[in-house]
Order: structure tokens, then C-alpha cells, then sequence
């Protein structure tokens, strides 16, 4: 037997956009859909079906091979074509090209609680949902009882699950999930619910999954999980995968995909869409000590950042934040412009008009690395005006920080510049 | 390499060691290997692959039965009103006041012995032709024989079939009517009826996926079919010759017709129950095939 466990050969999956609406409703509807395609065929743009733009590629020409037991990691932004490939690799659609085996039962959780129905009870949710999920009777059975003491859900195990709270939901729906025993297991995100407790069980049992033997294909936007679980992981983008390389270097290509390298960002109306509302963001720029834009700043030194915007109604309460993130996805920290009391007092209402935020990033306080910044212009509690979570990256160099006279790498993404004090006590 | 690794794990405990390797000796002899191609043309029905699931078609028509009367004060008793309503309005209408002729039977005996049936097809092709559709989250999350969707549907009506039969019985004992030997026939009968549901289920429910158009048009294409069926009126009043054949293109003709004969005697079945049959047969095998065309599209089109 050969140990390979999935092998795909240019795999394509092909969409029609808005299937539904495609179809003419009316016979209004159907001349102009009819037009369209005439005017599109002279006007000689597009040859064959496949280039129509009703039509689009979820995935191109997809080719990997996974081996038994390994433990693939697949990471991509929204509409990369991640869900699509598991939803083809579980078989719940069609390729419209290529080929692909699979060695061995498939058990897919590409949504947990898929199957539940709200009216039965905890205890007959779990037969439904097992054998949805492809258990037998005798083996659903069997697990009863650690299915029921890994949810937690105790005593409520005959009550319907409507009346369960989110939470106890959802982790009876991953207990059934978690008691299959596929050879090979695919993932979806089922990690980005759930409180911290429970996502770390989740990780838990996945773990051991893992360890056991099995080949897991595992999707997930938690990038700590990604590098958890898997040691290689496939970057999709656009449908097609543009990189396979062991885990923290695919990620780090994934978290810096796309972003520029100049130090500074503009948003355009075009990328700004419909949305534009009464906050525009206008530039997000990081500024080394001599206030020049720059990818590179010095720790040592300090830097600055600066967000430019324009209120076009007036805001009362708006907060303009930053997030800086590591490029493993680790905050290392949060701050708003009206942190401070007296600043929050001034500006409780900020006319319409241009504006700049600048925040101040003091001298050693920064590791070096790359770091990614969020932003984020909200009313608190009421509304959110504005949030990108990857807005810019930018490089801390960290020339004459403290301690650099070793040249070693320091662990952890701060650096700050601490007091010590040595004492010799003589004997 | 595996095979290794399996009997290592266990150190907790012999017990549920000993399960795990006997799992996973299973799988590896199953250990199937699944070819993911872009799906062309006609393909033929996996009837094995069916069985294997035949678990899954068992709970789900479990859960179409619990859903169905939870949070009904009257719950599964509605299996046995709603024959016994439809029979008494029926009796009012067409029994007393129009005074139509039932095979010497009592009226009551004579449109409840047919609405048994009736009912049977009907709610099983309602609830089929809608399955597909009213399962979509499960179409688009999981792999399983779409098929055992509107199976599942099917066999759910047979429930309620079962309840009201057992009142149908003791409205017979009422007028002192007893079934001989040929209750025997109510197998293949009921059967012809279930066959007839799921044809026409199949075709419906993978046309619904697409044209939701079909699920507005099921209701009144299932009055319709009532009075082309000897519900109310006996099948006699339909002229004999080529209008007694046409009317038998209706394989409800022939399930009703057997149905009354097996349970109440009279007139025992005649062609038209051949015609039913070939009818089923050709609505079935077209239907199985159209279902399994369009099996691999619904993720996409529901």
C-alpha cells in the first residue's frame, strides 16, 4: 500500500456568480442577459465558456499530494478557494477539471453542528449528528458517554438544544465532531468559535488526532493553531496555491501577502467602495525619527505613527485605534487616540473635516521583526466606522537597543529598556 | 507503519486498545479509494454504496417523524384525525348530500379505505419533493447518497400510515367487515403506493433544487391527482374501454383499487393495476436516473 493519503492533479472548480439570480426570472430579464452575451461575442473579448465573467475560478489547476498521517495545514484570505478545495476533497461537490484520490473515509468537519436540529434533544442530536457524520449506531453508542462528558453539557442532555446557550451548543455539536475516527480528518475554522477554554480543548483533541496517526487537512485564519498543529501548510490564493513550505515560514508569506513595503498606505475611493460613509480613511504612514516616511524604523529611536482621515459629518465619541500585531498574528498592543482623559474631553465631538492621528512609539520599546498595523475608528459600543486588521507592515531595526552589543536574537516582540541593579554582596 | 503505531497508543487501557486495532483492521480492509473527477454524462446507482448507508436513512427518517409532532399538544394522534376528519367531510358531502355510489359499500368505509392510501402517497411526495431543498445545509456541509434524502421522507409517511391503519381497522370492526386472506396483498400494494411517491419525489425534489417553482406547484398538483383517483367516487363511473385504460395511467387508480379489494373484497384489481405497475416502473427508473444526474450539482445550485 502506498502511503499516500490524498493526491490531487489540477483540480478546478468553477463557479457561476449569483447562480440563482443568473437564471432570467423574467422575460425582461432574459433579453438583456441575452444581449449582453451578444454584445460580449463581438465584441470578440473572452474565447469559450470558461472565460464568460458570469463565470469565476474558485480554485486553477490545484496539485499536492498529502501523505498518510501528516498533518497539512492550508491557510488563505476569504475567497482564496480554501473551502471549496475541502469542500471537493470531502465530496460534497464536483471538480469541474482534474483528478484526485483519496486513500481511505473521509470525515469532514467543515461546520460543526451541521445536521442539528434545533427541536431534539442533546441526547438525540448526537445520534442524528454522528450519523450524519458517517458513525455507526453501535460505535455512536460506544462513545456516548465521552461524548457527553466532553461537551459538558451534563444534566441538559435531554432538554431540546434550542433552549441550549450558544456555547453548551456548540460544544456538544464538537464533541460528536471530535469522536469520529475518519483516517483522513478536514477542518474548517471550527476553532474560530467558542470561548478560550473551550478552543483550547478543541486544539487539545485535535492535537491528539494528529498524534494518533491520521492525516488532518486543517483550515483556520488562527495562525497560532496553524503553527500549533501543522509543520506544513499550503498558502492558496485567487484559487490557486502560490506557496507550500513548512508552517511558520508559510505563514509568515500568508501574513505579509499582499501588503506594500513602503511605509505608507493610501486608501482609494474605488478600494473604498460603497462603504464610504462619514469616516474616509484617507493614509496610514509610519514616520522614523526625523518624521520621514519609512519601512524601516530604529527602536532605539522611537518612530511614529500617522493616521489621515476626514470626518464628512460630524462623529461625537469616535476613537480612532491602532492594533500592532506580530507577523504570527500576536497583538502586542492596543491603543486609541483618546486614551488620554484630557484628549477624550477636547475631542467628545469632532466636526466634519480633515484630521491626523499620531501616536508616538517611544525608544526601546519595540523588538526587532516585522509588525503588522490594524486600525480601527469606532464609537464605543454604538458603532464601527472603519477596521482593517492588516493595514500596513513595517520593519523594526534594532540597532542600539538594549542589550545588542549581543548579537543574538531576542525572544518576544517587545524590547523595552529596563531599570536593572546588580548587588555584590562580599561572601 | 500504522498498523505499528495503533497498539502503542493504548497504553491507558487493554479493553480499549483491543477496539482500536479491530477499527482499524476494519478500515484498512475497507480502506476504499475515492476518485474525485469532474462528473459527465449518465451514472449508474450505487446501491451498495446505499445500504452502507443505510444507518444514516434510518435517522433521518426518525427525525422527521420526532420533528413533525414536537410542541403538538396532540402529537402523533393527528395520524389518526386527520383520515378520520377528511372521511367524515367526505361522508357529509359526497356520501349524504350527493348521494355517490360506493361499490355497495358504507360511504365512510369506502373513502377512508382509499384516503389511507392517499394520504400515504401524498404526504409522502410532498414531503420528498421538498427534502432536497429543506436539507440544503447538510447537502452543502457533508458527503453522503443524496438519495437517502427523499428516501428518508418516504419512509417517515409510512409512520403515520401505520397509525391510521389501525383506526381504519376498527372503523371496519365498526361495520363489521373483516379482511380475509387477501390482506396479505396490502404488501405489495402499499409498496406500489411508496414506489409511486418516491418516482415522482425524485423528479420533483431534484427539479425544486433548481426550479423552486416546483415546490408551489406540488400542493395543487396533488389536489388534482385526488380526483383523478377513485377517492371519492368509485372507479366504475369511468367509462370502460380506452377511458378505463387512461384513467389506469394513473398508478394511484391501481394502488386504491387493490387497496379497497384487499381489505373490503368487491372487484379484485384488473389491467389497470399492469398499467400502474409499467407507469411506476418507467417514472421510477427515468426518476433514479434524472436524481443521479443532478445528484452532483445540488451542493452548488441549492
Amino acid at each position: 500500500m502506498s502511503d499516500l493519503a490524498i493526491r490531487v492533479e489540477n483540480i478546478s472548480k468553477q463557479y457561476r456568480i449569483g447562480l440563482a439570480q443568473e437564471r432570467p426570472d423574467t422575460l425582461r430579464d432574459l433579453l438583456v442577459m441575452g444581449f449582453r452575451r451578444f454584445k460580449h461575442k463581438i465584441s470578440g473579448a473572452g474565447s469559450g465558456k470558461y472565460d464568460d465573467p458570469a463565470h469565476i475560478w474558485a480554485l486553477k489547476d490545484v496539485s499536492f499530494e498529502v501523505e498518510r498521517g501528516q498533518v497539512l495545514g492550508i491557510v488563505g484570505r476569504n475567497g482564496a478557494g480554501k473551502s471549496t478545495l475541502l469542500k471537493i476533497l470531502s465530496r460534497v461537490t464536483d471538480p469541474t477539471e482534474g483528478y484526485g484520490e483519496i486513500h481511505g473515509r473521509v470525515g469532514s468537519l467543515l461546520e460543526v453542528g451541521t445536521g442539528f436540529h434545533p427541536e431534539l434533544s442533546g441526547r438525540e442530536n448526537i445520534y442524528l449528528n454522528g450519523a450524519i457524520l458517517g458513525m455507526r449506531r453501535e460505535e455512536i453508542d460506544q462513545k456516548f458517554d465521552e461524548i457527553v462528558a466532553f461537551s459538558e453539557v451534563g444534566k441538559f442532555i435531554d432538554t431540546p438544544v434550542k433552549r441550549f446557550s450558544s456555547g453548551m451548543y456548540l460544544r456538544l455539536a464538537f464533541a460528536v465532531a471530535a469522536h469520529l475516527e475518519p483516517e483522513i480528518l478536514v477542518v474548517d475554522e471550527v476553532l474560530a468559535v467558542g470561548d478560550a477554554e473551550f478552543q483550547r480543548k478543541c486544539l487539545g483533541k485535535m492535537n491528539d488526532v494528529a498524534q494518533e496517526g491520521r492525516t488532518v487537512l486543517f483550515v483556520s485564519h488562527n495562525m497560532s493553531a496553524i503553527l500549533r498543529l501543522t509543520q506544513e501548510t499550503i498558502v492558496l490564493d485567487q484559487g490557486k496555491i502560490v506557496m507550500r513550505a513548512p508552517t511558520p515560514e508559510a505563514v509568515d508569506h500568508y501574513l505579509n501577502m499582499g501588503l506594500t513595503k513602503q511605509g505608507e498606505r493610501f486608501w482609494t475611493e474605488e478600494e473604498l467602495g460603497g462603504k464610504s460613509d462619514a469616516f474616509i480613511p484617507a493614509a496610514l504612514r509610519v514616520l522614523n525619527k526625523a518624521g520621514k516616511v519609512a519601512d524601516t524604523v530604529n527602536a532605539a529611536e522611537g518612530f511614529s505613527i500617522e493616521f489621515e482621515y476626514r470626518l464628512r459629518d460630524a462623529i461625537s465619541g469616535l476613537r480612532v485605534g491602532l492594533y500592532m500585531m506580530t507577523t504570527r498574528g500576536e497583538y502586542v498592543f492596543t491603543t486609541f487616540d483618546t486614551d488620554d482623559p484630557e484628549l477624550y474631553q477636547e475631542y467628545s465631538v469632532r466636526p466634519a473635516g480633515y484630521y491626523i492621528s499620531k501616536c508616538q512609539i517611544p525608544p526601546n520599546l519595540m523588538n526587532e521583526g516585522r509588525f503588522i498595523l490594524g486600525l480601527n475608528a469606532s464609537v464605543y459600543r454604538i458603532r464601527r466606522y472603519f477596521q482593517e486588521d492588516k493595514a500596513l507592515t513595517f520593519t523594526v531595526d534594532a540597532t542600539g537597543a538594549p542589550g545588542t552589543h549581543w548579537p543574538e536574537q531576542r525572544l518576544g516582540p517587545v524590547r523595552p529598556h529596563f531599570e536593572w541593579a546588580i548587588e555584590h554582596k562580599e561572601n | 507503519m500504522r498498523v505499528c503505531r495503533r497498539p502503542s497508543n493504548g497504553i491507558g487501557s487493554i479493553g480499549i486498545n483491543f477496539i482500536a486495532m479491530e477499527n482499524s483492521q476494519q478500515k484498512v480492509k475497507q480502506s476504499p479509494i475515492i476518485y474525485l473527477r469532474p462528473s459527465k454524462g449518465w451514472l449508474s446507482i450505487d446501491f451498495k454504496e446505499l445500504w452502507r448507508y443505510r444507518e444514516l436513512i434510518f435517522f433521518l427518517t426518525w427525525r422527521d417523524i420526532k420533528v413533525r409532532y414536537k410542541q403538538a399538544v396532540l402529537g402523533i394522534s393527528w395520524a389518526i384525525l386527520q383520515p378520520l376528519l377528511t372521511t367524515l367531510i367526505f361522508t357529509v358531502i359526497f356520501g349524504i348530500l350527493l348521494d355517490t355510489p360506493s361499490q355497495d359499500l358504507p360511504y365512510p368505509l369506502f373513502s377512508m379505505s382509499a384516503l389511507l392510501p392517499w394520504q400515504l402517497f401524498s404526504t409522502a411526495l410532498q414531503r420528498s419533493s421538498v427534502s432536497l431543498v429543506g436539507n440544503a445545509n447538510l447537502i452543502t456541509k457533508i458527503y453522503f447518497p443524496r438519495l437517502a434524502i427523499p428516501l428518508s421522507s418516504v419512509f417517515a409517511a409510512l409512520v403515520d400510515f401505520a397509525v391510521s391503519f389501525v383506526v381504519l381497522l376498527l372503523v371496519m370492526a365498526y361495520y363489521q367487515y373483516w379482511p380475509g386472506w387477501t390482506i396479505l396483498w396490502l404488501i405489495p400494494i402499499v409498496l406500489l403506493a411508496l414506489l409511486t411517491a418516491l418516482a415522482v419525489g425524485l423528479w420533483l425534489s431534484a427539479l425544486n433544487v433548481q426550479y423552486r417553482d416546483i415546490q408551489h406547484m406540488v400542493p395543487f398538483l396533488i389536489q388534482v391527482w385526488m380526483y383523478a383517483s377513485p377517492i371519492v367516487y368509485p372507479i366504475e363511473i369511468i367509462p370502460e374501454g380506452i377511458w378505463r385504460w387512461l384513467y389506469g395511467l394513473n398508478p394511484m387508480v391501481g394502488v386504491i383499487q387493490g387497496f379497497r379489494w384487499a381489505l373490503l373484497g368487491g372487484n379484485p384489481p384488473d389491467i389497470t393495476m399492469l398499467i400502474s405497475i409499467l407507469v411506476v416502473m418507467v417514472l421510477l427508473i427515468s426518476g433514479l436516473y434524472y436524481f443521479r444526474r443532478m445528484e452532483k450539482t445540488f451542493a452548488d445550485v441549492v
